[in-house]
C-alpha cells in the first residue's frame, strides 16, 4: 500500500497529462539548476568566507552592470517556461469538437453524471464503508477511493465535461487525466480528456465542501468503445426495469418489517452522515430528526423535504437519488425509529403522490 | 553615526510625567512604543502556541488513515482557526510588534507618531481573538470554511458562529490599518535630520511599503466580510447565484486582499534579513537601492496577481495566461533580493550567532519556497497542484521558514537590546537546530504528498499516503515541542544573564546601536544627527 506512494506528479495517461508532467519537470530541473547555483556560491562563501578562517571583509556593495544582468538573465529563463506553458494551457482549454458530454454536477458530498447524447444520469457515492473509517474494520485496497457507481468513459474519444454544482463549489479532479476544475452552483466550467487507454482512474474532491469534503471520491472507467456501447445499453435496460418496477410498486403494500430495514440501509448511507446515526443530529448544524415535530406530525411536509430538500441549507434533494422504494423506506424508518414510534408506514404509492402533487 | 542623547538622569526632573507608571495599568494604558512593540510581541507569541496546538491536533488526527481523534467538522474548524490566528494572530502582530518597538529607533525618533492609537490598535487585538476562539465553544461550532472563507459555504452553509467570524476579522482589520497609519505617519514624519529616503534602514523601508499595502487590502477585506455577513444574515446575494450573484465573484474579492496580505507576511522579514546578513558578513549590504525597488515592485505586482489563486475556478484562457505571466515576473525581483543577500555574504567575514544562522536558514528554504511558487505560477501545472499538499508545503515553506523563522532571527538579534541581556547560546543553538531539522521533516515530505495527489483540508486518507503522513506528523510534534526552548530562551533573557553592550554585534550597523542596552524607556528625545 503505502510503499506504491509515488513521490513525483503521475505522468497520467492522456496526451495532455503528458504534456504537463514533461512541463513540471522542466520547471523542476529549472529551479534544481538554479537552485544549485545560488546554494552554491552561498555555502562556498559560508565555508571559505568566514571570520574563524580569517576572512577579512571586502567593501563592495553594488555593481550596476552585476544587477542589471541578474534582472535580465531569469527574464529571459520565464519566457523560455512560458513558451511550453502557453501552449500546453491553450491545449487544454479547447473543449471544441467533443464526442461525448458529460454533465458532473457535485453537491454535498456526491457526484452526478449525466450523459447528454444518451438518456442516462446516475448519482455517485463513496462505497467505503463507515466501520472503516472508524477502523472498526480492517481498510479495503481503494479505501476512500471507491464509489458505488462509477462514471464510465469511451476510450479515444473526446469527453467533454460540463461542471456544476447543486450547493457549495467542489473541485472535479483526476490527477491522470490532469482534469481539474471547479463545480460552481449556478455556472457551468467546462473540461475534457482523450483517454486512449482502458482501465480505472481515481480522483478525489479538490475543493473544501463541508465536512465531508475528504470522503467524495470520483472513479472514471474508461472502456473500449464496444464494452462501452453494451454498458450503455446494459444502463439503459436496468433502468428501464427500475422504472417498471417502480410502477408495479405503486400497488404494492410493503411490511413494516421490510420497510424498516431497508430504510435504515438507506438511512444508513445516505442521511446519518448529517443526522447522525442516532438521529439526534449536530446542534446547530444538521437538525435532529429524533423528536422532531414535522417527523413526528408532519407527514407532508417530511416526504417533500426528502424529496425536494431545503432550499437554501445543506439538505439536498434525493427525490432523484433514490428509488421509490427506498424513500418511502427511509422516511418510515425516520418516523418509526429511535422512539420516534408514530407507526406510519409510508408506501412508494405515498410517496409518487407527493411527487406528482409538486410537478 | 551620531552622539545618542537618550540619557533619563539630565532629563529626569522634566520628564517624570511620562516615565514607566508601575503595574498592570502600565501596560494597559501605556503609550510607549517600547511597552507597546512588547505587547504586540509576547501577544504573538501566544497565539503562535495556540494556533500551533491547533496544528498539533490536525497532525495528530493525519497521524494514520481512518478517523481517530476528531469529528471531520471540528478538523475543518481546526484548520481554518489554525490559519486565521497564524496569519492574523501571530505572523502579523509579530511584525507589528517589531515595527513598533524598532522603527523609532531606527529613524531617530521618540516614539510613534500616534501614541494614543498605537495603544488602541494592540488592545483590540485580545478582544478579537477571544471572539473568534470562543466561537469554537458554541452550538454548531466556529467557522469550518477554511482561512479562506469561500462563499457559498460561508454563508448559505457555515454555522451561527459566522457573525462572530466576522466581527473578529473586522477588529483585526481595524487594528492593522491603524497600525499601518501610525507606521506610515512615523516613517514620513519623524525621521531624524538627514536621514533622507536612500539612507533609510531596509527594515524601514519594507515596513513602509508593507503599510501601504495593509492599507489598500484591508478595506476589501473588510467589504467581503461584509458581504458575507449581509448574504447570510440579511438576505442580500452578492455570492448567491440564484440571486443574480456569483461565488467567484468572492474570491476574486477575496484574493485581491489575499495576495497582497501574503507579501503583508513577507516583506518586512525581508527588511530583517537585510539588516542582519550584513552584521554577520561585516560587510554592506549588497545593492541597497535595488533592494528598495524590487521591493516596491513586488508590492506593485501583488495586486495583479490574485487570480493565480484560482486558476481552476474557470477563467478565459485569456484570464488565465495574464495572471501566469504576471506571477512568473514576481520572480524577478524575488531572485534580485536572493542573489543581493548571497552577493553581501560573498567575501564577507563570516560569524554564526543563532540571529544569523536563523537568517541564512531563511535565505535557502525560503528560496525553496520560491521555487514552488514558481512552479505553482505555471498554470496547467497549477491544475494539478492546486489544493493539493503541494500548496501546503509551499506557503508553509514561505510563512514558516520565512515569515517565522526571520521572526526569530529578529528576536535574538534585537532581543539583548530589548531586555539588556544576553540570550544563553546554548538553549538558542538548540532551539535554532531542532526547529531547523523538524521543520524540514514537517514540510518537505508535504511537497510529495501533494504531487501523488493527497488533497488539502480532508481529514481521512487514502491508504497510499500513510506512512508519508506519519513521518510529517512526527516533524510537526518536533517542531512543536522545539518552540517552548525559545520560550526558555526568552524568558531567560528577560530575567538576567550576561549584560549587552550598546553595540551587541560586531557589525551591527543603525541608529538602535547607539542607544544603551536595554534600550531606555525613552529614546531620541532630541533627534540625533545623521551624518
Amino acid at each position: 500500500m503505502a510503499e506504491d506512494m509515488p513521490l513525483n506528479l503521475t505522468k497520467g495517461v492522456t496526451e495532455v497529462s503528458g504534456r504537463v508532467y514533461d512541463l513540471h519537470m522542466t520547471i523542476f530541473y529549472i529551479c534544481c539548476v538554479i537552485g544549485f547555483i545560488v546554494f552554491g556560491a552561498m555555502f562556498y562563501a559560508i565555508i571559505k568566507h568566514r571570520k574563524s578562517r580569517g576572512a577579512v571583509a571586502a567593501n563592495f556593495h553594488e555593481s550596476t552592470k552585476i544587477e542589471i544582468l541578474w534582472t535580465a538573465i531569469p527574464l529571459v529563463i520565464l519566457v523560455g517556461m512560458a513558451i511550453p506553458a502557453t501552449s500546453t494551457l491553450i491545449a487544454m482549454e479547447n473543449t471544441d469538437d467533443a464526442d461525448v458530454t458529460i454533465q458532473v454536477t457535485g453537491s454535498q458530498w456526491k457526484w452526478h453524471y449525466r450523459y447528454f447524447e444518451d438518456d442516462l444520469e446516475y448519482f455517485s457515492v463513496l462505497a467505503t464503508p463507515r466501520q472503516q473509517i472508524d477502523n472498526k474494520l480492517e481498510k479495503s485496497e481503494n479505501y476512500l477511493l471507491e464509489v458505488d457507481r462509477p462514471l464510465v468513459i469511451p476510450i479515444n474519444k473526446k469527453v467533454r465535461f460540463l461542471m456544476t454544482s447543486d450547493d457549495v463549489i467542489h473541485s472535479w479532479w483526476v490527477p491522470e487525466f490532469a482534469v481539474k476544475k471547479d463545480a460552481n452552483p449556478g455556472f457551468i466550467n467546462e473540461a475534457w480528456t482523450n483517454v486512449p487507454k482502458p482501465g480505472i482512474y481515481r480522483g478525489q474532491c479538490a475543493e473544501l465542501c463541508g465536512k465531508d469534503h475528504g470522503f467524495m471520491p470520483i472513479v472514471v472507467i474508461a472502456k473500449e468503445q464496444a464494452d462501452y456501447d453494451q454498458w450503455m445499453a446494459e444502463q439503459k435496460a436496468e433502468q428501464a426495469a427500475v422504472a417498471e418496477e417502480e410502477q408495479r410498486l405503486l400497488a404494492l403494500q410493503m411490511s413494516e418489517q421490510e420497510l424498516m430495514e431497508l430504510g435504515e440501509q438507506v438511512y444508513l448511507a445516505s442521511c446519518a452522515a448529517c443526522h447522525q446515526p442516532n438521529g439526534q443530529g449536530l446542534p446547530g448544524m444538521f437538525p435532529a430528526l429524533r423528536g422532531s415535530p414535522m417527523v413526528l406530525e408532519d407527514k407532508v411536509a417530511h416526504i417533500d423535504i426528502v424529496l425536494h430538500g431545503k432550499a437554501g441549507t445543506a439538505m439536498p434533494p434525493f427525490g432523484k437519488q433514490l428509488a421509490l422504494k427506498e424513500l418511502a423506506a427511509v422516511v418510515t424508518y425516520e418516523r418509526n425509529a429511535w422512539g420516534n414510534d408514530t407507526g406510519e408506514l409510508i408506501q412508494a404509492s405515498d410517496i409518487q403522490s407527493r411527487r406528482n402533487a409538486s410537478n | 553615526m551620531t552622539e545618542s542623547n537618550t540619557t533619563d538622569d539630565q532629563h529626569a526632573g522634566e520628564h517624570e510625567h511620562h516615565g514607566a507608571p508601575k503595574g498592570i495599568m502600565r501596560w494597559v494604558l501605556t503609550t510607549n512604543h517600547k511597552d507597546i512593540g512588547t505587547l504586540y510581541l509576547l501577544f504573538a507569541f501566544a497565539m503562535f502556541l495556540l494556533g500551533g496546538a491547533m496544528a498539533m491536533i490536525i497532525r495528530a488526527e493525519l497521524f494514520q488513515p481512518g478517523l481517530q481523534l476528531v469529528e471531520p467538522n471540528f478538523f475543518n474548524q481546526m484548520t481554518t482557526v489554525h490559519g486565521l490566528i497564524m496569519v492574523f494572530g501571530a505572523v502579523m502582530p509579530a511584525f507589528t510588534g517589531l515595527a513598533n518597538w524598532m522603527i523609532p529607533m531606527m529613524i531617530g525618533a521618540p516614539d510613534m507618531a500616534l501614541p494614543r492609537m498605537n495603544n488602541w490598535s494592540f488592545w483590540i487585538l485580545p478582544f478579537a481573538f477571544t471572539m473568534l476562539v470562543a466561537s469554537l465553544f458554541m452550538e454548531g461550532g466556529g467557522p469550518n470554511f477554511g482561512w479562506t472563507f469561500y462563499a457559498p459555504l460561508s454563508t448559505t452553509y457555515s454555522p451561527d458562529s459566522t457573525a462572530l467570524f466576522v466581527f473578529a476579522v473586522h477588529i483585526m482589520g481595524i487594528s492593522s490599518i491603524m497600525g499601518a497609519i501610525n507606521v506610515i505617519v512615523t516613517i514620513v514624519n519623524l525621521r531624524a535630520p538627514g536621514m533622507n529616503w536612500m539612507k533609510l534602514p531596509l527594515f524601514v523601508w519594507t515596513w513602509l511599503i508593507t503599510a501601504f499595502l495593509l492599507i489598500a487590502v484591508m478595506p476589501v477585506l473588510a467589504g467581503v466580510v461584509t458581504m458575507v455577513l449581509t448574504d447570510k444574515y440579511f438576505g442580500t446575494s452578492f455570492f448567491d447565484a440564484a440571486g443574480g450573484g456569483d461565488p467567484v465573484m468572492f474570491q476574486h474579492i477575496f484574493w485581491f486582499f489575499g495576495h497582497p496580505e501574503v507579501y503583508i507576511m513577507i516583506l518586512p522579514s525581508f527588511g530583517i534579513v537585510s539588516a542582519i546578513i550584513p552584521a554577520f558578513a561585516r560587510k554592506p549590504l549588497f545593492g541597497y537601492a535595488s533592494m528598495v525597488y524590487a521591493t516596491a515592485s513586488i508590492a506593485g505586482l501583488s495586486f495583479i496577481v490574485w487570480a493565480h489563486h484560482m486558476f481552476t475556478t474557470g477563467m478565459p484562457l485569456f484570464g488565465e495566461l495574464f495572471f501566469m505571466y504576471c506571477t512568473m515576473l514576481i520572480a524577478v525581483p524575488t531572485g534580485v533580493k536572493v542573489f543581493n543577500w548571497v552577493a553581501t555574504m560573498w567575501r564577507g567575514s563570516m560569524t554564526f550567532e543563532v540571529p544569523m544562522l536563523f537568517a541564512l536558514a531563511f535565505v535557502v528554504l525560503f528560496t525553496i519556497g520560491g521555487f514552488s511558487g514558481l512552479m505553482l505560477a505555471i498554470t496547467p501545472v497549477d491544475f494539478q497542484y492546486h489544493d493539493t499538499y503541494f500548496v501546503v508545503a509551499h506557503f508553509h515553506y514561505v510563512l514558516v521558514t520565512g515569515a517565522i523563522f526571520s521572526i526569530f532571527a529578529a528576536a535574538y538579534y534585537w532581543l539583548p537590546k530589548w531586555t539588556g541581556h544576553m540570550y544563553h547560546e546554548g538553549l538558542a543553538q538548540a532551539h535554532f537546530w531542532c526547529s531547523l531539522i523538524s521543520v524540514n521533516v514537517l514540510f518537505f515530505p508535504m511537497h510529495f504528498l501533494g504531487l501523488a495527489g493527497m488533497p488539502r483540508r480532508i481529514p481521512d486518507y487514502a491508504l497510499q499516503f500513510a506512512d508519508v503522513n506519519q513521518i510529517v506528523s512526527i516533524g510537526g510534534f518536533a517542531f512543536g515541542v522545539s518552540q517552548f526552548i525559545f520560550l526558555a530562551v526568552i524568558i531567560k533573557a528577560a530575567k538576567g544573564g550576561e549584560k549587552s553592550p550598546a553595540k551587541t554585534w560586531e557589525g551591527a550597523e543603525g541608529l538602535e546601536w547607539d542607544v544603551p542596552s536595554p534600550a531606555p524607556y525613552h529614546t531620541f528625545e532630541t533627534p540625533p544627527e545623521i551624518k
